[in-house]
């Protein structure tokens, strides 16, 4: 009976002052969400610096490129050894940047970045269909002015301008997809 | 502590969070349709882009402050603690 009594007491003592683990264990499950929370926010808020920032370097980007860059003048081929439905490879105006110079069935030349605008596969001038065609995604352009015909690549082949000297034709400037 | 207040407080951090990624969502949008419009060649975009760009940054930053705040009262307003721990063991 006293150690009944002696028990209770000591259950009460335990039930007003906080056992050993929960003085080793401070933080509890609802403050934890609570940071958790937090630091979630600070997340969110972290991203949308980051794309604050992507946001600022395209302006930069772009402000650059305001400033028209001066294209070399560059001998692709020569008109007299394109027959029609030949094509040229060539870089221009970097030797990262390969291009396709086509002389079409009517006769007439065209030059376009050889990278697909959808994920840089190279396009290939099938004659028979009179189109530049990128065998990955099958998207088709038109070897006309470059603008997308079918498929998934979103904006025109750059298209690159060229002039005759001659015999010569020569590469001269780039006019990006979209542009005038 | 109003026993209605602490779940008003709850209910405004979800509000602030949920603009938070709301915002966010925006902004990725954003990103994805200047940084399209910029490699079809139209850079004119570009500087209005990223003005909105940074409001937004601006918006969350405000709300997350928002949020700081809301939680800090929280806490404030809880019974305060008790200070025993591992370290204060044998004092009175």
């Amino acid at each position: 009976m006293k150690n009944d009594e002696m028990s209770d007491a000591r259950r009460a003592a335990d039930r007003r002052s906080p056992s050993v683990w929960e003085e080793e264990f401070s933080v509890d499950a609802s403050e934890d969400a609570y940071v958790l929370r937090r630091q979630f926010t600070k997340f969110l808020v972290l991203t949308s610096l980051g794309m604050a920032c992507g946001n600022g370097w395209i302006w930069l980007r772009s402000l650059a490129a305001k400033e028209r860059p001066t294209y070399p003048e560059l001998v692709v081929a020569h008109a007299s050894e394109l027959a029609a439905g030949d094509v040229r490879l060539f870089s221009y105006p970097g030797p990262q940047d390969p291009c396709i110079l086509v002389r079409r069935a009517n006769g007439t030349l065209a030059a376009f970045s050889q990278k697909c605008t959808h994920l840089s596969c190279a396009v290939y001038y099938a004659a028979s269909r009179d189109r530049l065609e990128c065998p990955c995604h099958d998207g088709y352009f038109s070897p006309e002015d470059g603008r997308v015909l079918q498929g998934p690549p979103p904006r025109p082949l750059p298209r690159i301008r060229l002039s005759r000297r001659g015999d010569e034709i020569v590469a001269v400037g780039v006019e990006q997809g979209g542009e005038p | 502590m109003n026993p209605l207040e602490r779940p008003r407080r709850r209910a405004a951090i979800d509000a602030a969070m949920a603009c938070v990624i709301l915002l966010l969502i925006v902004q990725m949008w954003l990103l994805t349709a200047t940084l399209e419009s910029y490699l079809a060649g139209h850079h004119g975009v570009a500087g209005a882009a990223f003005a909105v760009s940074l409001s937004l940054f601006l918006l969350c930053g405000a709300l997350y402050v928002l949020v700081m705040r809301l939680d800090r009262g929280r806490h404030d307003a809880q019974t305060p603690r008790s200070t025993s721990g591992p370290w204060t063991i044998g004092q009175p």
